[in-house]
């Protein structure tokens, strides 16, 4: 094991997988001189500026770039700065990317990574902040993961580079400094769909991913003061998500809470409370909630902000109204 | 650069070959429309007759692993590639044995077997992929080049300027062509367009633009070898724009009542086909000899209209494969 950041496991992964396959490459803004957030810092030095490289700011240019690029046999890693700014490149991502295999019949695979930062990060207001994850999650033929731990992070931007469908990699801007433990182990991955469980539990299931998996560990240590036992899972991919693992869990707590920072509305959340209301309903002891965002956009003020943070005392509150 | 070539050196054999791949493509897209009035070919289509010159005389001029990106209106240039009828005419049928499996249709033809990348249902999209495409040769240090289609239309979204510019500021080998046919859709791409074309466009982001008759396949095929070969030496991005006329509506469907019969009748008169026939009459060689070897391409599109139209629908599965790896799939296909 070693200490390292998230951003630094995310840094260490894309390095093992450049020198790994040399297809491998990278590109966006900024990232010659390191990436907006330093993501990339010291990798051109190794990889040469062809394989860690500038692009203009033309995000339909690198997301549709790098579609072209996958067909021809490489695996772009491509960078979006912020999730709200893949917005500029959506036709590339969902008509492209997303629907060559099948429209062209199975010809060619679109093996391509694309890191997209999402969440509330430094009073970042209403582009700087969204967690768009679930819009992903509708569209037949990608993948959507959204690492919590810096070794998640690791394992499974290891796996998102090496498969061979396009992935939307979502990182948690507010979660570049956290430090945790990262497998030495040669050729570490974590497969894609397999949940975490964050913490044990046997009263309720809080099922989460990202940041919010942090803040739900946390109202779950406070509510195991009061007697009442939680079981976390960390989701870790939208989409697979792990059905078998979510389903396990609320067949012994009976009673399921999910909690996201993205807007509740539409949420994946949704997703996961429709399938349990659906197919496990004879299990359930009481009625399934949702807890995220209300619908209104990220404010900049930090008392503004916070209006529309799911918080360890709203999970908390919500758990206890759920008797 | 405005090229106004007249050739005084005729290649007769070639004139022959580029007259009957005209007539190929002529073909292929009268049945299509033929079997689209009766009621076979189920989905739009967007014929590119009197643009056929450009699909000859450009894609004529690409090695079979040099990369082709194409639009909606692609069918001449899919085939050009190498692609062939049968497996299109199915694919248009939404057939068994479609080049997609039935999956794409007209709009999103590939063939990667010969470098053909894919057609495209949003206009100007290929023109990304294609810099993407180009990208990857580079790193790869390959020598094919990649070659993008688009029509005068595209000019006026934005991945035209992201993708020209990246082509420049990246050195790729790539030949942008615009195919400008007058139209965007339905409506006269002039009227929608601000400042001097295509061509101001490309040279204006520092790509050498050239602009010629795109319906003198003869002068389609000496320019584009041309510049193809100075891409694949390493001279950088190129791009032509080919003025054309399309002689039918945006869709098959499509009266094009929004422009009158006379310019539409004498624009019929510089169909390339036609224009093509002369050139070669004018050399003194009989009419049998083309005929004969267009009528060799007919019997083949009639033959890929009979085998598509007898051929199975695809199996249902279908409809759920090639999405992504099935292990990635956990809620199974019917839901």
């Amino acid at each position: 094991m070693s200490q390292m950041t998230y951003l630094e496991a995310g840094k260490r992964a894309l390095a093992e997988e450049m020198r790994r396959d040399e297809m491998v490459w990278a590109i966006g803004e900024d990232l010659g001189r390191g990436g907006v957030f330093g993501q990339y810092i010291g990798l051109a030095d190794e990889f040469g500026r062809e394989r860690i490289s500038d692009a203009p700011i033309s995000e339909a240019a690198i997301m549709g770039g790098a579609v072209g690029a996958a067909m021809m046999g490489t695996r772009p890693v491509v960078e979006m700065r912020f999730s709200d700014f893949a917005l500029c490149a959506i036709d590339e991502l969902v008509n492209q990317a997303a629907k060559a295999r099948f429209m062209f019949g199975g010809q060619k695979k679109v093996p391509l990574v694309v890191r997209e930062p999402i969440g509330m990060w430094r009073s970042s207001a209403a582009q700087h902040s969204q967690s768009l994850e679930s819009w992903y999650t509708h569209i037949p033929g990608l993948v959507v993961v959204a690492p919590s731990t810096p070794e998640d992070t690791y394992g499974l931007f290891k796996t998102s580079i090496r498969n061979d469908d396009p992935v939307v990699f979502m990182e948690h801007k507010n979660l570049w400094g956290l430090t945790g433990n990262v497998s030495d182990e040669e050729d570490f991955t974590i497969p894609l769909g397999k949940a975490r469980i964050a913490r044990e539990g046997s009263d309720i299931t809080i099922v989460s991913w990202s940041a919010t998996v942090h803040v739900a560990v946390e109202a779950a240590d406070t509510l195991a003061s009061e007697g009442t036992s939680v079981e976390v899972i960390d989701l870790r991919t939208l989409w697979p998500w792990d059905k078998e693992a979510v389903f396990a869990s609320v067949e012994k707590t009976g009673r399921l809470l999910v909690a996201h920072e993205a807007v509740s509305v539409s949420g994946f959340g949704a997703e996961i409370v429709a399938s349990v209301a659906e197919e496990m309903f004879s299990s359930l002891k009481g009625p399934i909630k949702r807890l995220g965002a209300p619908r209104s956009p990220v404010s900049y003020s930090p008392p503004l902000e916070d209006q529309v943070r799911v918080t360890a005392n709203n999970i908390a509150a919500a758990v206890r109204a759920m008797g | 650069m405005r090229i106004n070539t007249t050739r005084s050196n005729v290649d007769t054999d070639r004139l022959i070959q580029q007259y009957a791949q005209m007539r190929r493509i002529r073909a292929f897209e009268e049945t299509a429309i033929a079997a689209s009035k009766e009621g076979l070919v189920k989905g739009a289509i967007h014929p590119s007759i009197g643009q056929e010159a450009i699909a000859v005389g450009v894609c004529g001029n690409l090695e079979t692993d040099d990369v082709l990106l194409s639009t909606h209106r692609g069918h001449g240039h899919t085939m050009v590639k190498g692609a062939v009828p049968v497996e299109m005419m199915c694919e248009l049928f939404g057939k068994q044995g479609g080049i997609c499996k039935g999956k794409g249709g007209s709009m999103h033809i590939a063939d990667f077997r010969v470098g053909m990348l894919g057609s495209n249902g949003v206009v100007g999209a290929n023109i990304t992929i294609a810099a993407g495409a180009a990208h990857a040769i580079k790193l790869k240090k390959s020598n094919q080049i990649v070659c993008c289609i688009f029509g005068d239309g595209a000019i006026n979204r934005g991945p035209f300027l992201e993708g020209l510019n990246w082509a420049g500021v990246f050195d790729l080998p790539i030949l942008f062509v615009c195919e400008d046919n007058g139209f965007a859709a339905t409506t006269r791409t002039k009227t929608m367009t601000s400042g001097a074309g295509p061509a101001a466009r490309a040279e204006s982001l520092g790509i050498p633009a050239t602009e010629i008759d795109g319906n003198d396949v003869a002068v389609v095929d000496d320019v584009a070898r041309e510049l193809i070969d100075g891409i694949r030496a390493g001279g950088g991005p190129r791009f032509l724009v080919a003025k054309t006329y399309r002689l039918t509506g945006h869709t098959a469907a499509d009266p094009a009542a929004y422009r009158d019969s006379a310019e539409v009748d004498a624009k019929w008169q510089g169909d390339p086909i036609k224009r093509c026939l002369d050139s070669i009459l004018q050399t003194g060689i009989e009419d049998d000899v083309p005929e004969y070897e267009a009528n060799k391409c007919l019997e083949e599109i009639r033959q890929a209209y009979e085998v598509a139209k007898n051929a199975p629908w695809p199996d249902i599965g279908e409809a759920f494969s090639d999405v992504q790896d099935s292990d990635l799939d956990t809620t199974g296909a019917n839901q």
